[in-house]
């Protein structure tokens, strides 16, 4: 009984050790001089100071394809959550057939895989004559994030009463002031989670923006990092760039974690 | 009655889902102040009738018009009607005090006076210092109690009320009736209120509107209804009743049950086939012969709180149901009597099935959509031919493989000593059956009818 408990809970540490061993792993070297991966040269912050003076090779490009991915994420969440929202309404007042089909059709772009629909997408820029640039990855991010805000929002309409919008209506207000006063504010915590879900497929998205970007030089953080790397060895301060970034998707994540089980609580 | 005692007016109302006509030529009045009630089973279309008054459906055909004013196009937001949903449909992101005050802030009205009138409506409801509370936290009954303060805080014309009790449970459903019909009384408003509660109705109304199948059947006070129901449905819907084959011998007497009673009816001519009405409490014991007019068995005898429920067999083997104070305890033989006026007489809405068909071959005709085998003889393939059916000749299988169509059991009406059924077969139309077998609701069954008991005569062509 003892021996098997002990078993199951190394098994635990050791699943979670390796889940987050590369993590901690750039974390640690983060504070760190050396040039090359895995050298520990001694305590410092040297690198985090470079980052945010500037003080460092290609400085501009690097801050300028971090302030690209974070420009986009932002742009193309809060479309594809405007987009998503108003489409799962839709698709929740459908009946029966319909309603299953574009169920189906909303899964799909969401099991494809990011290749094919990068190679897709840039096939079909090209096909309408669209230069492609900064525009292009937008639209492209637009179209992987809304099939997640659909699916975020989905389970609050139907957890919604089937008349509240009727009610407001009946009431009174307009069908614009129902979406916005009763609609909007029901399907709220939905159309979060569905934000910032797009926002970090967005921000981590490598194989559709490469394919959408153009030649015109527009780098996200993936895709620089991704020709940094080919160069001969990454730039060292995106360790304490990668370490900021996860701190930051930590903190979100639990502050979700803990609106949903406070919203649990109240009912 | 003066055309302004009238607030809303609906003539020739239609409405259709796809195939299915949910409401058919509805003509219809409501008085200013009254409380009515649409009342009927589920899917008889009440619900969209409401629907269709508070501007959520559209009707195909008809108008319907509010102080003399054809609101056709307007929509529900600038109809002066507020609705109190099934299930409420409060704001869950509002509280109790921003749920009431939403359509009075929508108007614009002052701060002062939304806080005075939600306080005003809060007191009505019984629910004075729940303001602050989040609506989620509320009980059933009390949730329910907001939905109608948000509505009636309006100030509407016309209070529609789409089964609001349906969720409560049945102490709580019970007091809420009461308060209704103080709110009622109190406020002076018109109600329109929807259920399927046949004792709901009649607590709460002044006029209850039966429906069934998308027809008004009968609309009258709860006296009128429950006393002179115009048909076996309505007769059949509201409140228990034996409902019997009868004969109407001639005026003021009607033979039913093996047996000729005097009634207070006349005009339906002489050996007219008619339904006969008598409620459970209107058949009386008596020890004198000469009182007496048929003699019977006690079957069983249920104590039903107030009084008992007694099923006998009749001297004729006709089954009835009485309600009595007294108990009379199964096996006993007793003689009993029914007094004139307690006989209501109706005139049968169908006597046999008719249906339009065409004889396909020689030996084989059409109707519902199936082919039956009976015999042509005088008709040649190609002729359109009126068929006739009659109730008891129509055999139901409970499988179908020697069955020539299938189809739902819709509605059962037992008759003393047979079961009147309503079958919509697979085609949409309805046969109606005469049978001793027992079948439920909504049972699946095959449909026979033997070639002899299929009868045509020669449709009349038109031009």
């Amino acid at each position: 009984m003892k021996a098997s408990r002990v078993i199951s809970k190394a098994y635990l540490w050791l699943v979670l050790i390796i889940l987050y061993a590369p993590i901690a792993f750039i974390a640690v070297f983060s504070f760190t001089e050396a040039k090359s991966l895995g050298n520990w040269t001694g305590f410092s912050t040297a690198l985090y100071r470079n980052l945010f003076t500037g003080s460092m090779q290609n400085s501009s490009a690097l801050l300028s394809a971090l302030e690209n991915t974070l420009l986009i994420a932002l742009i193309a969440s809060l479309v594809a959550t405007m987009l998503g929202t108003v489409a799962a309404i839709g698709i929740f007042n459908l009946k029966g057939k319909k309603k299953a089909t574009m169920n189906f059709l909303n899964n799909i772009p969401m099991i494809n895989p990011d290749i094919i629909t990068g190679v897709s997408l840039f096939l079909l820029f090209v096909f309408l004559h669209i230069s492609q640039g900064y525009t292009t990855v937008i639209l492209a991010h637009i179209t992987f994030c809304t099939p997640y805000v659909v699916l975020n929002v989905l389970p609050k309409l139907s957890q919604l009463n089937p008349n509240i919008y009727e009610a407001a209506l009946d009431l009174g207000a307009t069908p614009m002031q129902a979406l916005r006063k009763v609609l909007v504010p029901a399907l709220r915590p939905g159309m979060i989670s569905g934000f910032i879900l797009s926002f970090t497929m967005s921000l981590d998205d490598f194989a559709v923006t490469f394919f959408t970007r153009g030649t015109i030089g527009l780098d996200t953080l993936s895709t620089y990092i991704y020709a940094d790397a080919r160069k001969g060895g990454l730039t060292p301060e995106l360790k304490p760039l990668m370490t900021i970034i996860f701190l930051i998707i930590l903190a979100v994540l639990l502050i979700i974690n803990m609106r949903q089980s406070k919203s649990s609580d109240k009912q | 009655m003066a055309q302004d005692e009238r607030i809303i007016n609906i003539e020739h109302l239609s409405k259709s889902f796809g195939d299915k006509k949910v409401l058919d030529d509805i003509n219809l009045y409501v008085r200013r102040g009254e409380f009515l009630t649409l009342l009927g089973p589920s899917g008889c279309g009440k619900t969209t009738l409401l629907r269709m008054i508070a501007g959520f459906l559209q009707p195909d055909e008809g108008v319907i018009t509010l102080d003399g004013r054809n609101i056709e196009g307007i929509p529900p937001h600038k109809r002066p009607l507020n609705t109190v949903f099934q299930r409420y449909a409060l704001f869950p992101h509002l509280d109790v005090y921003d749920n009431i005050a939403f359509g009075l802030k929508l108007r614009k009205t002052p701060e002062d006076e939304i806080d005075r009138r939600i306080r005003k409506v809060l007191k009505l409801v019984a629910m004075s210092d729940y303001e602050d509370r989040d609506v989620e936290t509320l009980s059933g009954g009390q949730q329910q109690r907001i939905a109608i303060a948000r509505a009636i805080v309006n100030q509407p014309k016309v209070l529609l009320l789409d089964e609001p009790l349906a969720a409560l449970d049945l102490k709580m459903r019970k007091d809420m009736q009461i308060e209704l019909k103080e709110m009622h009384r109190k406020l002076g408003i018109t109600f329109i209120y929807v259920t399927h509660d046949q004792e709901e109705a009649l607590t709460l109304s002044d006029t209850i509107v039966v429906i069934n199948e998308g027809k008004i059947q009968q609309a009258g006070t709860p006296a009128d209804i429950y006393n002179e129901p115009v048909n076996s449905f309505v007769a059949d819907f509201i409140g228990e009743s034996n409902i019997l084959n009868g004969t109407m011998i001639r005026d003021k007497e009607v033979s039913f049950i093996g047996h000729d009673f005097k009634c207070v009816d006349s005009g339906f001519g002489e050996d007219m086939p008619v339904d006969v009405v008598i409620r459970p409490e209107d058949i009386y014991f008596t020890d004198s012969d000469t009182k007496a007019q048929f003699t019977a068995t006690v079957k069983s005898c249920t104590f039903k709180g107030v009084h008992y429920e007694m099923f006998v067999d009749t001297d004729k083997g006709y089954e009835l149901m009485i309600q009595d104070y007294d108990a009379y305890e199964a096996g006993e033989e007793v003689k009993l009597y029914i007094k004139p006026g307690d006989i209501q007489v109706m005139r049968k809405e169908r006597t046999e099935n008719t249906y339009e068909g065409s004889v396909v071959a020689d030996g084989k005709v059409e109707f519902l959509d199936t082919e039956f085998e009976c015999s042509t003889e005088g008709f040649a393939p190609g002729d359109k031919v009126l068929v006739s059916v009659a109730f008891k000749k129509v055999d139901l299988l409970d499988h179908d493989d020697e069955a020539a169509t299938v189809g739902n059991v819709e509605f059962i009406l037992y008759k003393g000593d047979h079961y009147h059924l309503t079958v919509r077969t697979e085609s949409g139309e309805k046969i109606w059956v005469d049978t001793n077998d027992i079948w439920d609701k909504n049972d699946y069954v095959g449909i026979r009818i033997l070639p002899k008991d299929i009868r045509l005569t020669k449709l009349q062509e038109n031009g």
